[in-house]
């Protein structure tokens, strides 16, 4: 525009920063963050100054010293020979595994409980309704106890599960039996499942302080490549219906492609299902305490993962409620015009667009389900808190350090999470061109 | 006295709440009660009774330390502490004095910067099973799940226990004692480890302690202790002086009914130098001359303690063993009070 350039070009006086509304904004966002920085370093210097007057230093040295303890649930190998390090390592990954799970969980049960909440069904709606509303309005903690309780004191102890000689000679059973074909052991200690064992299993090869199960990367990589060919016959056969209106028959090639490969390299590594049994002497008379072998899948890990997913299923189930709300009543009544069943209007035309709606609150019930697993420390379930922040802390002494480290972990889990959520969300939402 | 406060994220995560002081007796007097951490619950050791006191062989001697100081054994507020906060709290300046059958090592000395000031009993780690599990020695209990606290030495000493004698073993790592209890009793975990005097304790609270044998196997040293903070040694000093006191008491006969009879009428130099009469071993620390008086006063000497609350008479019923005094077979020894 003609006008700008012919303004008059004042000199620049320093009240301008505060009086002009050009700088104004500029001078306080300044201030602003000049105050924010000296609050800061006061901080800092605090810690610091405190810590030298309690005679302490910041180090994280202690986290290649030998833990000394030992964890019961490991995902990957550790002993209490291993490092502080490792055990935090082993921490987090508990945490994840929990977050992992209770994520999927909690959306399969948001979703549905969500759906049915608005369902015509009077008895239906009303009981997803008292489901939300107990598990919204009790605390979390609270859930986590109960269910363990619940879980864990009405099972059997192994000891119930043993036989004696008294028994072999009267021909009496066990107090207590195993389910499913004499597979599972459901014990006050936690369930005992078979597991997985191969007789030929591939080497491990060892890269410094990291281990690759090869046998395992092996499943992997095969159930991928499945996946992989799986999806190209499905697009080949989606591209022939397009150009010639006739889609090829693909099931038995789908099926093959997907069970055969990985079927092969089970057969050929000797796989099979590990039971868990009592070990027995000669005259079958059961020894020792506990079940030996299979998984032992602790009641704290299935107590935490159940209560987080109905917990933050609840919370979820309002999300999807209202995502399904917010579409316009007209896009169902176009759907059942055309002759759509109320199921597939909802599968194809309502949650895609609910979706939208659903996604941003979605993000922070995960955020939150993964922050809320450090209430594990309730059940003694060994997760990051309970490693790093509990006896890590405890037996090093290095508050400080350790707190920083697993705040700083968490937020680092937390951001990808976020930002995960957020690409799928760029991906779903309302495109505008 | 420098106090600052800790803002922001780090304070919200509870460390390090205010700046220790240096003079501890200085706060105590100014605030006229005695800040003493103690056990969350361990009869016996430190427990409220029925009425809410607090009683017990570890609460005693807190009990002892504020008669000392301001002449009122009442004047203590107890901090419940787990085995996880006890020495957080300690160092972040919430109690005073910390008693609470911790076990003083090397890494607890140096590293986090702690001052175990006596060994008020000798300890060691024992394992308690059911009668009914048929188990005579730790060293069966391969394949055992073993309910542990955490935060404690106890943990450390199961780890090497285990590995040195080549069996295994699944841990289930609890909060504390009462928690450690209910799992036990659940049968959630075959064994429950802790310091054979808290074995004792536990299993004098159980239901049925006829059914539960503490094995014979001690596999570890643990010297307990009342704890102070790293460079205050005037407070360090009155803590451990207060604790020899009562042993000294202990070993002159002193009781907590003859005390007034023996003050009027001993003629021994040291009783005399203990009770106050003579010379000013009081003021040399900072406090009145009848400071040990009023020690042994608030519940008796250290026999007198050890019997009352973990004694054979009681249900706990622990045996003076490594903790008789020194001239009847034990380790209890104090310096001379000159």
């Amino acid at each position: 525009m003609a006008m700008a350039s012919e303004a008059p070009k004042d000199g620049f006086r320093l009240s301008m920063l505060i009086y002009d509304t050009r700088f104004r904004s500029f001078t306080i966002q300044v201030i602003v963050l000049i105050l924010v920085l000296l609050g800061i370093a006061w901080l800092v210097d605090n810690t610091i100054q405190n810590l030298a007057a309690k005679d302490k230093d910041i180090s994280f040295g202690f986290l290649w010293n030998r833990a000394g303890y030992d964890i019961e649930q490991q995902l990957i190998p550790y002993t209490n020979d291993s490092t502080h390090g490792r055990a935090a390592i082993i921490g987090l990954l508990n945490t994840l595994v929990v977050a992992f799970w209770g994520c999927i969980f909690a959306t399969v049960i948001g979703v549905f409980v969500g759906v049915l909440r608005l369902s015509k069904n009077w008895l239906v709606g009303r009981l997803m309704t008292v489901y939300v509303e107990a598990f919204r309005n009790v605390p979390l903690l609270l859930w986590i106890i109960v269910v363990f309780v619940v879980t864990s004191e009405t099972a059997p102890q192994p000891k119930d599960f043993k036989v004696t000689a008294e028994m072999i000679q009267t021909g009496a059973e066990p107090a207590a039996q195993k389910v499913l074909f004499d597979s599972i052991a459901i014990t006050n200690r936690g369930w005992f499942i078979p597991g997985p064992l191969f007789e030929r299993p591939l080497p491990t090869i060892n890269l410094g302080s990291m281990s690759i199960n090869l046998t395992w990367l092996a499943v992997v990589i095969v159930l991928v490549g499945s996946f992989w060919a799986n999806r190209r016959v499905l697009r080949h056969a989606r591209l022939v219906q397009e150009d010639t209106g006739i889609r090829p028959v693909t099931w038995w090639k789908s099926l093959l492609i997907l069970i055969a490969p990985i079927v092969i390299l089970l057969v050929a590594m000797g796989f099979h299902l590990d039971i868990p049994v009592f070990p027995t002497d000669d005259a079958g008379v059961s020894k020792g305490f506990n079940f030996q072998g299979g998984i032992l899948v602790q009641h704290s890990f299935s107590a935490l993962l159940i209560a987080l997913s109905l917990y933050t299923g609840a919370f979820i189930a309002e999300a999807v409620r209202a995502g399904v709300l917010a579409i316009s009543r007209g896009q169902t009544e176009a759907a059942y015009a055309l002759g759509l069943r109320p199921g597939r209007t909802m599968n194809l035309i309502v949650l895609p667009q609910a979706l939208r709606v659903i996604i941003p609150p979605l993000i922070s019930q995960y955020l939150n389900l993964t922050k809320n697993t450090s209430l594990g420390i309730a059940v003694s379930y060994l997760d990051l808190r309970g490693t790093l922040g509990g006896i890590t802390l405890n037996q090093t002494g290095r508050e400080l350090e350790c707190m920083l480290l697993m705040m700083a972990i968490y937020l680092t889990i937390s951001l990808i999470i976020s930002s995960l959520m957020n690409v799928f969300n760029s991906a779903v939402k309302l495109k505008e061109r | 006295m420098k106090k600052s406060v800790f803002l922001g994220v780090v304070a919200a995560t509870a460390m390090t709440a205010g700046f220790a002081s240096a003079a501890t007796l200085d706060d105590v007097k100014a605030r006229g009660e005695l800040l003493c951490g103690s056990n969350t619950g361990l009869t016996g050791f430190g427990a409220p009774d029925a009425n809410g006191n607090w009683v017990g062989f570890d609460v005693s001697l807190c009990r002892a330390v504020a008669a000392a100081v301001l002449g009122d054994p009442s004047k203590v507020k107890f901090v419940p502490t787990t085995g996880e906060t006890r020495f957080t709290a300690l160092a972040s300046g919430e109690v005073d004095l910390l008693v609470r059958n911790s076990t003083w090592t090397f890494s607890r000395d140096n590293d986090l910067k702690l001052d175990f000031v006596a060994v008020n009993y000798y300890d060691g780690q024992g394992f308690m099973v059911k009668k009914d599990l048929g188990v005579s020695s730790a060293k069966e209990l391969d394949g055992a799940t073993v309910c542990i606290q955490t935060g404690t030495t106890t943990e450390l000493n199961l780890a090497d226990f285990f590995k040195f004698n080549n069996i295994t073993y699944t841990p289930v790592t609890v909060q504390d004692d009462s928690e450690a209890q209910r799992q036990y009793l659940a049968g959630a975990c075959d064994a429950y480890t802790t310091d054979a005097s808290g074995l004792a304790a536990s299993r004098a609270t159980m239901a049925d302690p006829e059914n539960h044998i503490i094995l014979p196997e001690i596999i570890s040293k643990e010297p307990l202790g009342p704890v102070v903070r790293h460079g205050d040694n005037q407070w360090g000093d009155i803590v451990r002086w207060t604790y020899f006191a009562l042993l000294i008491a202990e070993e002159k006969g002193i009781t907590k009914a003859n005390i007034e009879e023996v003050a009027a009428s001993s003629t021994d130099p040291e009783v005399r130098r203990l009770l106050g009469l003579e010379g000013d071993s009081g003021v040399m620390m900072g406090l009145d001359n009848s400071w040990a008086k009023n020690a042994i006063a608030a519940n008796g000497n250290y026999g007198e303690i050890f019997e009352a609350n973990i004694g054979t008479s009681t249900p706990i019923g622990l045996a003076r063993g490594l903790n008789a005094l020194w001239t009847q077979g034990g380790l209890q020894y104090a310096p001379p009070l000159r």
